[in-house]
């Protein structure tokens, strides 16, 4: 049994930025655009060293049924394509454009037409838009359902429950038309029942306002969430909102659901509103290292020191700079890492925040077992990992782990708990595609006996 | 630019840490310290202290020969030698105490692998080892000040006054209880202030209490061991006895209050699931009230404790709860 309420922890919610409007980054001299913004396949560039592009023009298409294309953000010149290294740690093209700054809109932007469900998701696979929230996964994919009927809810994801993003929190002030036209898209094409919006509670605006819209609405509510970290999680809130929990290895839509970021469907909307491909975004800027915090909206592709530039620069040197939240969010290794399609937040810290806690021995408190939001164990993950027991971590799920950071955030040891689970379910991963491959041996082996006997 | 730092997620962490939840027990003890203070007289504070001594310069010593990183300033093993010297009485004499600091800090904690290793509470250990080594001092128990003795003296006044020792022989409320003296209880108001014969820490009620509380607040504990301890104790112990007044004496007196409250949350060595920690609670509440009713020795707290502690890596296993959405393997 469960209780109702999934476990968390409290975050110190920082949300400095959620009161001002965002700001637009002037262009920037140079983007550098990546070709792997997404989970799956990466895009393949379809412009060539010296081209001129300009607003919204297709520079690369998707490559493959889980990927998606991307725009360019600005007018300018192609000024080559390259390898450049991502945080992930991995090599990925990117396409390097010189703006001449005159963001002159690509003439062929024009609203898609769309009156079935195969152009809708036909459309959103077009718009180059990517789960916002910070998964990336191809919207086009999430949406592309076999069967309508098996939709029983589809769940706005506006909870933000990271420190000091306010991007989505500013999404849904400033563009809740082009979420409420998202919705409206959802209910046309998709035939869905139930739309529920989850926002957590300290987010008081946003949720009276979407509440007022909901009242002349049919089949939309507003669910109000406590704020407790990770709410944002997407079994998390379908756990929330419709009380079911996601099986391992199955996906939302096994349990009736699909979950989208509000900012995700704004972006949707827009496309089909305008033909206008998803080339920007509200990305904050926080941290303590960070003058003027505030949210700027800025070309995909910028590089991190421009928007840290705009926003006053750095009051003492950064020693780290994150893509996301303090919670989940992505270490960068210097400045000129490029802003993603998945990017809402860039936070810089100083020297200060950015210590390395120093570990000691588990002390057996059980603060990481309270914690989790799935109910795992990650001290006794970590021992299996440790003692090198694959089978023992197949036992305590540790595929289950979203690696929302609940069990290091509380570990008095400060025990690297993440980052084993990361690498617990590379070793479990390992360890069953050995198992398989023996199998597969045995079999091969019995059956040559068999034949011999023969 | 100078480099910058990168690491896994996540990137903030909360306050608590080794050392501040120890030094939060280190907090709920004091109530008890001083209540010992005023009770049992400044020698009470004179064993903590060479408890304290031994306990930490042990560990530093020991991890000093074996080369392992100081781990003193966890301010666990200043723990330990305050809830060893708790577990003592108080005319123990001082080289006892000092050893029974060492075997705790380096047989029971150390020679397993120091913090979160060890399987039994170090103190507890320590105590029931120097209670079979050193039987006859670990079981005097005197009040060997003024206001104590006057306070004896008007419980039970056929009590026999050895001027000569300035100091009161006294049997703990346990041996009374089971009856085999034939001396009458301390009042109710004394048991909860503790003025009556026992281990150093371990008489006051209400000072326990308060330092019990004072760990709940701050979470460094939960309540199901204090509450499935205690309570089983009383409801045992009402329907073997049916007599209530019978059943508050239980809870007061011997170490039951400090061992709910300190030794069965002890994190190494207890269940880290809810449900573990009830049943954690209620073996060692069974144990404690066989031993008591049933045993030849008057007090089971210790053994109980010590007991539940084997059983601790099984109740773990068996009460770790399912994960949300888990497939069985």
């Amino acid at each position: 049994m469960h209780s109702k309420r999934l476990h968390g922890v409290h975050v110190p919610h920082r949300k400095n930025t959620a009161g001002d409007k965002p700001v637009r980054l002037p262009t920037p001299a140079v983007v550098t655009i990546p070709m792997s913004m997404h989970i799956g396949a990466p895009a393949k560039p379809v412009v060539n060293v010296g081209d001129e592009v300009k607003v919204g023009q297709l520079i690369a298409e998707a490559g493959g049924f889980v990927s998606s294309p991307i725009h360019s953000g600005v007018s300018g010149k192609v000024k080559k394509i390259e390898d450049i290294l991502m945080s992930g740690g991995q090599f990925v093209p990117a396409i390097v454009i010189e703006t001449d700054g005159q963001q002159t809109l690509f003439e062929g932007l024009a609203a898609p037409s769309v009156t079935n469900l195969q152009e809708f998701v036909d459309a959103v696979r077009a718009s180059g838009v990517v789960g916002l929230g910070g998964a990336g996964f191809p919207s086009a994919v999430k949406l592309s359902v076999k069967e309508l009927s098996s939709i029983e809810a589809v769940i706005i994801n506006g909870a933000e429950c990271e420190p000091y993003i306010t991007s989505d929190t500013r999404t849904m002030i400033d563009d809740a038309d082009l979420v409420w036209e998202g919705i409206e898209l959802l209910q046309k094409f998709m035939q869905v029942k139930r739309v529920i919006i989850g926002i957590e509670d300290n987010k008081p605006q946003c949720i009276s306002g979407f509440e007022k819209r909901c009242k002349d609405a049919q089949g939309v509510e507003v669910k109000a969430l406590p704020a407790l970290y990770p709410q944002g999680g997407e079994k998390v809130l379908i756990f929330s909102t419709i009380g079911r929990a996601v099986p391992e290895g199955k996906l939302p839509i096994d349990v009736g659901a699909i979950v989208i970021n509000c900012t995700t469907l704004a972006a949707i909307a827009k496309y089909i509103k305008t033909g206008f491909p998803l080339v920007e975004k509200c990305v904050t800027v926080d941290g303590s290292a960070v003058k003027n915090p505030k949210n700027v909206i800025a070309p995909i592709g910028t590089p991190l020191k421009d928007i840290f530039d705009f926003c006053g620069g750095f009051k003492s040197e950064p020693k780290k700079v994150l893509y996301g939240g303090p919670m989940m969010g992505l270490a960068v290794p210097d400045l000129d890492a490029p802003v993603l399609k998945n990017t809402n937040a860039v936070l810089a810290f100083t020297e200060k925040d950015a210590i390395l806690a120093k570990e000691s021995s588990c002390i057996k408190c059980g603060r990481c077992v309270a914690h989790c939001p799935f109910d795992l164990s990650p001290c006794d993950i970590e021992t299996a990992f440790r003692l090198k027991k694959p089978e023992e971590l197949d036992v305590l799920k540790v595929n289950i782990c979203m690696e929302c950071g609940c069990c290091a955030y509380v570990c008095p040891a400060n025990r690297p708990l993440v980052q084993v689970n990361k690498l617990a379910k590379v070793m479990l991963r390992n360890y069953q595609t050995e198992q398989k491959a023996l199998e597969a041996k045995q079999k091969a082996k019995e059956e040559a006996k068999k034949e011999e006997k023969k | 630019m100078s480099k910058m730092t990168v690491s896994v997620s996540p990137h903030i962490k909360d306050s608590a840490s080794t050392s501040t939840i120890m030094r939060d027990v280190l907090i709920a003890l004091c109530p008890a310290l001083i209540a010992s203070s005023i009770i049992f007289g400044l020698r009470a504070l004179l064993v903590t202290a060479v408890c304290v001594a031994f306990a930490v310069g042990g560990e530093w010593v020991f991890e000093k020969i074996v080369k392992k990183p100081n781990t003193i300033g966890d301010l666990s093993a200043a723990v330990t030698g305050v809830l060893l010297a708790f577990n003592l009485p108080v005319g123990i004499p001082l080289w006892q105490a000092a050893f029974g600091s060492l075997v705790a800090i380096i047989v029971v904690k150390q020679l397993f692998g120091g913090i979160g290793q060890n399987f039994a509470n170090p103190a507890i250990t320590a105590r029931i080892i120097m209670l079979i080594a050193f039987s006859s001092t670990m079981t005097s128990w005197v009040f060997p000040d003024a206001l104590a003795r006057a306070a004896a003296v008007l419980a039970s006044p056929n009590t026999a006054i050895s001027g000569a020792t300035d100091a009161v022989s006294s049997a703990t409320t346990l041996v009374i209880l089971k009856g085999e003296t034939g001396a009458a209880l301390p009042s109710i108001q004394n048991m909860l202030l503790g003025i009556r014969g026992g281990s150093l820490g371990e008489t006051s009620a209400i000072a326990l209490a308060l330092g019990g509380a004072y760990l709940l607040i701050r979470r460094v504990i939960s309540w199901h061991t204090p509450v499935a301890f205690i309570g089983t104790v009383f409801l045992f112990t009402f329907l073997v006895k049916g007599s209530l007044d019978y059943s508050v004496y239980q809870v007061l007196s011997g170490g039951l209050l400090i061992g709910a409250f300190f030794m069965a949350t002890d994190y190494s060595t207890t269940p880290n699931t809810d449900w573990g920690r009830v049943i954690f609670g209620v073996g060692c509440g069974l144990i404690t009230v066989l031993i008591r009713i049933w045993g030849s020795y008057p007090e089971g707290v210790s053994f109980s404790i010590l007991l539940m502690n084997i059983l601790t890596p099984y109740i773990s296993k068996a009460t770790r709860k399912k994960p949300l959405g888990g497939v069985k393997v």
